[in-house]
């Protein structure tokens, strides 16, 4: 299956404050792409775009498999997406948020697949502890764990290792590393290290400067 | 689809019952305003015609403290994200009012067993013609509270925002709700109130359908 992702235009303004402009890329089964920026430099709102959460006021982002046009509607069955402001549901067990999660997206036999991505982040022998009691460390890890429950092509991650210690952020590059051999990667970060995860970048402040030359000129 | 909307419920149910995040303050909304009708109301004799209007006035405003809450708890909490990477809108929408009904159903039983334990003159003649303006009222009442809940999650002013803009849009439903159930008092038949059923019904398939075609956009910004 031949995955297309492509960013034509992209523009985002709230107001009048103008985010970004001009965010073009595609990105094809094996490809990766960090989104660098200072705080404020709208990482965050370029992928929630790009993953369907919020809508560019200008341009497009297009999902294609085999050339053919996915509805935005269906975009979710192939993002899987970690952020610090994903928050999970703490009256639930992190075996029962990943339940509820498997059971909405209809996923069948999925007790496996939880084994599966629970040992994958080291969450398994905590499994039935509520998420209330968990550390913010072990609260990513457990969104790792939901953003890869259904395999999904593209792995999008906004500050892929806030709060977690030497071992979860060899777990994400070990997570980041699997992605790309056969899906795509999108990092948001602006800790230079984690851009070499991806093999391209889009500095948005670079953008920015560059976009201010082209008003001057 | 049928399966995920289920989830959703389910979810919300279970969560309900873990954190009673609606269900006491619906509860004691109830037992309060029943109580400040009979100490209001102490040693007059109330027509069945004004206790009509006053079990629709406890019925709206408890629905009002607790069906806005599936989806205000969501944005409060900022789990908005997660369903929103999970499935379709509709799904979510879907699974919310199947919530919404469950509660609307549960509260309006309550009240009925608590009202008519405590208001001596609310003598119901005709159970039927009641029985219908109580399902079709509270069908309407979580259809519309539903997707009013979903706007209002977005907005700063949730609380004072949720009755203001629910009156309006429920108005005829209340009236309808209320001449019915004055009917079953008076012992009309059920053939009698076809008009106010047909009102009821249609206000539903309505508003179900107006909410599955606006909900997309509600639900993502």
């Amino acid at each position: 299956m031949e995955f297309r992702l492509i960013g034509k235009d992209i523009r985002k303004s709230f107001g009048r404050l103008l985010v970004f402009d001009s965010i073009n890329f595609e990105l094809i089964n094996g490809s990766s792409l960090a989104i660098a920026g200072k705080n404020g430099s709208g990482k965050s709102t370029l992928v929630k775009i790009i993953a369907g959460l919020l809508s560019p006021s200008s341009g497009e982002v297009i999902y294609q498999v085999d050339g053919r046009e996915i509805d935005k509607l269906d975009w979710f069955k192939f993002v899987g997406f970690v952020a610090p402001y994903l928050q999970l549901y703490d009256e639930f067990t992190g075996y029962e948020n990943l339940e509820i999660l498997a059971k909405i997206r209809g996923l069948k036999s999925y007790e496996a697949k939880i084994k599966n991505v629970l040992e994958r982040v080291n969450l398994y022998s905590r499994r039935d502890d509520l998420v209330r009691g968990y550390s913010s460390g072990m609260k990513q890890r457990l969104k790792y764990a939901c953003a890869l429950l259904h395999d999904p092509i593209v792995l999008i991650l906004d500050e892929p290792t806030s709060n977690l210690d030497s071992e979860g952020v060899e777990m994400v590059w070990a997570i980041a590393e699997e992605q790309k051999k056969n899906g795509i990667l999108i990092v948001a970060t602006n800790e230079p290290e984690e851009l070499k995860m991806c093999d391209e970048v889009i500095n948005l402040d670079e953008l920015k400067l560059k976009m201010k030359r082209q008003i001057v000129k | 689809m049928l399966s995920s909307i289920w989830a959703i419920f389910l979810k919300d149910l279970k969560s309900e019952i873990r954190t009673r995040y609606a269900l006491n303050a619906l509860l004691m909304f109830v037992v309060v305003t029943i109580s400040m009708i009979l100490f209001a109301t102490a040693g007059e004799v109330m027509s069945g015609e004004l206790l009509s209007g006053l079990l629709w006035v406890v019925i709206f405003f408890s629905a009002m403290s607790g069906l806005s809450r599936t989806f205000v708890s969501e944005e409060d909490r900022g789990t908005v994200i997660f369903l929103q990477l999970a499935t379709r809108p509709s799904v979510v929408y879907f699974g919310k009012l199947l919530f919404n009904l469950v509660l609307i159903f549960g509260i309006n039983f309550f009240v009925v067993i608590a009202y008519l334990l405590t208001m001596e003159n609310f003598k119901v003649k005709s159970f039927d013609v009641f029985l219908s303006a109580l399902i079709l009222g509270g069908l309407g009442l979580a259809s519309a509270s539903t997707i009013i809940a979903a706007i209002i999650a977005k907005a700063n002013t949730k609380g004072t925002l949720y009755p203001v803009l629910s009156f309006p849009v429920l108005l005829p439903l209340l009236i309808t709700t209320i001449n019915m159930t004055q009917l079953s008092i008076e012992g009309a038949k059920l053939a009698e109130t076809f008009g106010h059923l047909r009102i009821l019904f249609s206000y539903f398939v309505v508003v179900v359908i107006a909410s599955y075609l606006l909900f997309d956009y509600i639900w993502k910004e």
